[in-house]
Parts: structure tokens; C-alpha cells; sequence
């Protein structure tokens, strides 16, 4: 791009509930403001006015879940300098990627839908870098604004942005939160989450339930879960907990298969 | 004989994804979809077998538009399937967290993605340049919708709060009360609001319609309440898939309801409970009802606005009264047994009823689920709509044709990853 000219930013969404661009739009006035620096040139959700590639910086939320969307992340990639993806469902594959581990995907649509030939959906819910190279990773259900902000701050003054890898349960000691599993003996996946929320469940008198995904030194998850089923839980709830919003991130598909397994013999 | 066809292949401004296909033969329509082909997530199959203390965590993520109308609908049923008797409290600050849904979506709808159209602007920051105060204004207002939803949720998309039994923790009066002056001025821009709504020049359809929705006695209905229709219907949660029947067509991931007896599209949303509830409405929102031209018994889906900005108002109102009269459901959350049976339950969300029915064991473990959202109500009236619509506008330009359209189909505020995701659920099991 010329050094005067504005970056051209996409968004774009695959299988998703809308809610990590609707985190763009309710920067609210971060958006204006924004907006005098980067031209957002497609954005199906905010404006009717849609330009095609290349773009220059390209957000995509939601994962790859049918044959349409396989052809469309890679021309996505294909007409993006910079591809960002944001969310669960662009990460992991989301909370639909609960089917995945079923080996039922077939006979849900078969049994569920009245007409099934009428469905298109692949067998499994993919994240995309199943498909393509991907430049930057924002986990989260939803994302957090700041982080998307910041990532995008840092992009227009020509920097990788960073993005923090502790765990939920780092935050919130450094808040001062109450332990939920040493209080409340409540099952929490602080130890094993990457934080970006802020620690928000424990600041709420609950367990974390994962929905930022395995934090980067998340290998101690089978300690966890033989902790929560000390914690009263049973092996498939304890799997269950691991098998959630950001369940098909190895190290948590890893420790529910572990659990599952366990809990079958 | 003359052909044309108006392809409409991404319906911006609505939530998820949806086309539009139309085809005219001298002046008639001969076909017309409404294509929804936002992938299906299949949210009722993989809630089976999950414990019912997960839900009010997986549902939300539906839609991240109205996460909380999901939690609302789900808790609810749960609850009263298993007779919890939730602490004193915990209905009034159910009812503001769902007000702040209502302002945030509500506004969200009306500025950045219908107002544009009325104005022939491709989008919101376009219309920033042209109304810059009002715009500023508007995202106030719903900033201050979504800080409530912070407040109590913890988050405003996705909240972490909401459990069966009540809520994880309660927010502090004072986190609450910070925020009155802001619903105080938001309260006062309504009737220069409702003033502008009623200055943007609108098309017209009018047209006879079954409108449904949530009907109370005793406060304009959220949370709580039976059904009711413009069409003398009334019924409630544990009736609702006798009333109504659900209907899969090829070109949608969307299955469409209609009324089960006469097989007739009906009309969820602001404007049916509107219609339904007009003597419920608080003062300043009547005000602005009054202002914008919005008549009780009106059937003109393009009154959807008008409709959406009375209930922000509405909201907004109530929101104030809830605050000034809070008290700290103490506790924040009663512990909660399971029992087996048939949980159903509706609540509105911000684009019309939502209903929810969960089969559940005897240890809480989910065994069948089933979701309607409003827009899957809507779709069948929708496509009605452009096709009583079309024809008195079908000379005009492709690119204004596409305008009204698309006016036409945002009229319902149409969330369409909520319609994709359901499936029936009547399982046949080898």
C-alpha cells in the first residue's frame, strides 16, 4: 500500500453467531475514529457498500462448515496481505464443533432435518488454519474488544501485534480474586486458559469455562481434570467441561478424549 | 414476454447470511426466495446429553446480538420445571439486563443498519458524516444499553452471569446507580429521536397480518407472560408447537413457521407487541409512539421502527424504575435439583417471541431440545411481504429495487444465524 493511502480492511464471517464483528461495531466510537484510518472497504454486516480484494488487512470470524466455504477462506487468503481471524469458531471451530467428536454428523442431519438433501454442511467444523496460513490469531467467545483494538492499532503503525498466552488463573491472582475452586470447590478452567478476558468468570463468582482456549502452557489439563472429579464431578461431566465452546483446541480435545476413554472401560 | 431478475447475493446490514433471488415475467412474479444459506450449527443436537447447568452457557451463542434472550427463555423453562423458587430480586434484575439487550439491539438495528437505508446511505459512518449529532447520539444510547448488560452480565455479548437459580453474582446498587444519569439522558433524546424517525421519508405496505407475540397484564412482557395474537389466539409456552408448525424449504437452512391450523405466515416483533401491549406502554414511550405516527392495530411492517424506538424508550424507562428499586437478590443464586419432564418456556427477544423447549432426566442431563427463534417465525412473512410489495415498484432501477428489497426484509431486523441453527428434533432412534 502507498504511504498515504488508507489500509483496506474486510470482514468477513463463516458458521458463527456474529458476535465477535458485532465487537467492532460496538467499539462505537473507536469505530469513527477508526474509520478516518483504515477504510473498511466489506463489512456485509455494517454496510451495503462492498468492494472486492485485494484488502490489506482481512478479519474473519467463524469456522469452515461447509464445501462453499472451504473454496471461499482460500480465495479469502488469496486476496488478503494480512489475515487475521477472530473468535472460537475461526480458532477452534467453535461451539458447533461439538459434532466433530460425535462421528454422527451424517445421521444428525439425516434424523434432524426433515428434507436433508436440502443441507450442505461439511462432517466436521473446521478452524481455519485447517484450510490456510493464518497471520494472527484472536481467541475468545467473543473476542475482547481491547485486543482486536489493540491488534489493530498495532497493524496501522506496522507492527505484529502481541498477544498474551497466560493463563486465566495468572489474572486473577494479580486481581485478587477469591479462588472459585478453593472457595466454592467449583470445577474452573482458569489453569489451563489462555486469560483475555480479564478473568471475568471468577470476578463473577464462577468457573472459567474455557470459551479463550487452552492457554499456551495448558499441558497440565489431565491434573485439572482428575481435580474436578475429586470436585464431585463424574469423568463425562469432567470431559464435558473440557469439550465445550473451544473444545476441538488439541490440548482440550486431547484431555476430553483422555477423560472419555476413561470413562468408558 | 420480458424477463428479469433481480439477484440480491448478500443482504447486508441484517445478522448472518442471506440472499435474495426474484424472477419477473411480464410483470409477474414467478419466483421468489428468500435463501438462507448461513451454514446450519446444529445447537439442538449437540445440546443433548449435556447437563442442564451448561446451557445458560451454550445458547447464548446462537446469536450475538440477543445472547441473553436465549439464557432468558432457557433458565426460565428450566426453573419452572423444576419448581426453583428463585430469590426475591432476581425477576426485576432479569427484566433490566433484558432491557439493556433491548436498547442495545434495538439501537444497533435502528441507526447502523436500518436508518441508512432511508436515506439512501450505503452504511452508518456515511450517514456520521451527513447526521453527525444524531449518529453520536444514537451510539450513546446504545453504548449505555450494552454497559448495563456489563454491569449485570459481566459481558454484554455472551454474559457470564445468568445460571438456573438465579445469577452467579449480583451487581452492586452503586455499579447500577452509576449509570442513571446516562438512562436519564439517553431518556430525554427519545422524543427529538422518535421526531427524526418520523421525518425520514418510508415507503408503505400496507397489508392484513396475524401478529404475535408475548401478552401480560401486568407489565409489558420480557421475561414472562402467555401469547397472544392479533388474530384473537391465545395460548402459551406449552401449546406452542400445537399453534404453530414449522415448514422446511429447499432454499433455506431455516425451517419457516406458520399458524398449524390454517397453514398462515404470521408476524413476531417489536410492532405485534406493540399492538398486543399498547396499554402497557410508559409514558415517555407512548410519547414517542405518538410522535412517530405509530398507530395501536397497525399492520404495516415498515412500523417496525417505530415500534423498535417506543420499546427502546420503553426500555430505557423501565430501566431507570429498576435501578431506583433495587435490591440485591441475596442470595444471588438458590441451589437447584433436577427433576424429569417437559421444560417450555418463551421470552421475547428483541426481533419477537423465542421459544424454547427442553426434555430433561431426572439428573439433569438434556435429552431433547427445541428452539424457534423469531426470525425462522418470520421468514414466510417476509417473502409474503415482497411479494404484495413488488409489483408497484418493479420499474424502478436495479440498484433501487435492490434498496427496497432489502428495506423490505430489515424491517424484521432479521438475525439470521439464530434462524439457521435449529433442526427438528423429533429423533427417530433405531
Amino acid at each position: 500500500m502507498s504511504p498515504d493511502a488508507k489500509p483496506r480492511v474486510a470482514v468477513f464471517k463463516m458458521a458463527s453467531c456474529d458476535g465477535c464483528q458485532l465487537q467492532l461495531l460496538d467499539a462505537e466510537e473507536a469505530l469513527l475514529e477508526l474509520a478516518g484510518a483504515i477504510d473498511i472497504v466489506n463489512f456485509a454486516e455494517a454496510s451495503s457498500h462492498m468492494e472486492p480484494g485485494p484488502y490489506d488487512v482481512t478479519l474473519v470470524e467463524g469456522s469452515v462448515s461447509t464445501p462453499e466455504q472451504e473454496e471461499q477462506i482460500r480465495e479469502i487468503r488469496r486476496g488478503s496481505k494480512v489475515l487475521i481471524i477472530i473468535g472460537a469458531c475461526a480458532t477452534s471451530g467453535g461451539i458447533q464443533a461439538l459434532r466433530n467428536a460425535t462421528g454422527k454428523h451424517e445421521e444428525f442431519v439425516r434424523a434432524v432435518y426433515p428434507t436433508p438433501e436440502y443441507v450442505a454442511s461439511l462432517e466436521h467444523s473446521h478452524p481455519i488454519a485447517d484450510y490456510v496460513d493464518v497471520d494472527l490469531e484472536l481467541t475468545g467467545c467473543p473476542i475482547d474488544r481491547g485486543e482486536l483494538l489493540g491488534a489493530i492499532s498495532s497493524l496501522l503503525r506496522g507492527a505484529m501485534p502481541r498477544i498474551s498466552t497466560s493463563p486465566v488463573c495468572v489474572e486473577c491472582k494479580r486481581r485478587g480474586y477469591v479462588c472459585v475452586v478453593v472457595a466454592k470447590g467449583e470445577p474452573c478452567l482458569g489453569p489451563v486458559t489462555r486469560t483475555g478476558c480479564g478473568a471475568l468468570c471468577p470476578g463473577w463468582g464462577r468457573g472459567c469455562y474455557g470459551c479463550f482456549g487452552p492457554a499456551q502452557s495448558s499441558n497440565n489439563a489431565d491434573a485439572l481434570g482428575r481435580r474436578f472429579v475429586d470436585l464431585g464431578l463424574t469423568t463425562k461431566g469432567t470431559a464435558d467441561r473440557f469439550r465445550f465452546i473451544t473444545g476441538w483446541a488439541p490440548a482440550f480435545r486431547e484431555a476430553a478424549d483422555e477423560l472419555e476413554e476413561e470413562a468408558a472401560t | 414476454m420480458t424477463h428479469r431478475s433481480v439477484e440480491v447475493p448478500v443482504i447486508a446490514r441484517v445478522e448472518g447470511e442471506g440472499a435474495l433471488h426474484i424472477r419477473v415475467e411480464d410483470h409477474t412474479i414467478t419466483d421468489l426466495r428468500l435463501e438462507i444459506y448461513e451454514p446450519p450449527r446444529f445447537f439442538e443436537a449437540f445440546l443433548r446429553g449435556r447437563h442442564f447447568s451448561e446451557v445458560p452457557d451454550i445458547v447464548p451463542r446462537i446469536c450475538g446480538i440477543c445472547p441473553v434472550a436465549y439464557q432468558m427463555s432457557a433458565v426460565h423453562g428450566l426453573e419452572r420445571l423444576f419448581g426453583v423458587q428463585v430469590p426475591e430480586g432476581t425477576h426485576e434484575l432479569r427484566r433490566l439486563l433484558y432491557c439493556g439487550e433491548w436498547i442495545e439491539s434495538h439501537v444497533l438495528h435502528v441507526f447502523l443498519l436500518a436508518a441508512p437505508d432511508f436515506l439512501a446511505l450505503p452504511n452508518a459512518i456515511e450517514m456520521a458524516k451527513t447526521h453527525p449529532e444524531l449518529v453520536k447520539t444514537a451510539l450513546e444510547i446504545k453504548r449505555v444499553g450494552n454497559d448495563l448488560m456489563a454491569v449485570i452480565g459481566g459481558r454484554e455479548i455472551h454474559p457470564v452471569s445468568p445460571r438456573v437459580g438465579g445469577f452467579s453474582k449480583a451487581p452492586r446498587r452503586k455499579d447500577l446507580e452509576a449509570l442513571l444519569p446516562r438512562l436519564e439522558w439517553a431518556l430525554e433524546q427519545m422524543p427529538g429521536i422518535g421526531d427524526f424517525a418520523a421525518s425520514l421519508p418510508s415507503p408503505a405496505l400496507p397489508r392484513p397480518a396475524e401478529l404475535v407475540s408475548m401478552v401480560n397484564e401486568d407489565e409489558y412482557p420480557l421475561n414472562v407472560g402467555g401469547m397472544g395474537s392479533t388474530g384473537g389466539r391465545r395460548f402459551d409456552a406449552t401449546t406452542y408447537e400445537e399453534v404453530t408448525r414449522e415448514v422446511h424449504v429447499e432454499h433455506s437452512n431455516a425451517l419457516h413457521s406458520v399458524m398449524a391450523d390454517t397453514g398462515t405466515p404470521y408476524f413476531t416483533g417489536p410492532l405485534a407487541r406493540v399492538n398486543l401491549n399498547a396499554q402497557l406502554l410508559t409514558p415517555v414511550a407512548r410519547a414517542v409512539a405518538e410522535r412517530t405516527g405509530l398507530r395501536v392495530s397497525e399492520s404495516d411492517p415498515f412500523f417496525s421502527m417505530a415500534a423498535r424506538l417506543a420499546e427502546t424508550t420503553l426500555a430505557i424507562e423501565e430501566s431507570i424504575r429498576l435501578i431506583r428499586d433495587y435490591v440485591a437478590p441475596d442470595p444471588s443464586a438458590v441451589e437447584v435439583t433436577p427433576r424429569a419432564g417437559r421444560a417450555s418456556w418463551t421470552t421475547e427477544a428483541p426481533r419477537g417471541t423465542l421459544y424454547h423447549r427442553y426434555d430433561v432426566a431426572g439428573d439433569g442431563t438434556i435429552l431433547e431440545a427445541k428452539i424457534v427463534p423469531p426470525t425462522s417465525q418470520n421468514l414466510r412473512h417476509m417473502e409474503e411481504d415482497l411479494r404484495i410489495f413488488l409489483p408497484d415498484v418493479l420499474d424502478r432501477p436495479d440498484e433501487e429495487l435492490t434498496r427496497l428489497c432489502e428495506m423490505v426484509v430489515r424491517n424484521y431486523d432479521p438475525c439470521i444465524s439464530c434462524a439457521t441453527h435449529f433442526l427438528r428434533l423429533d429423533i427417530e432412534r433405531a
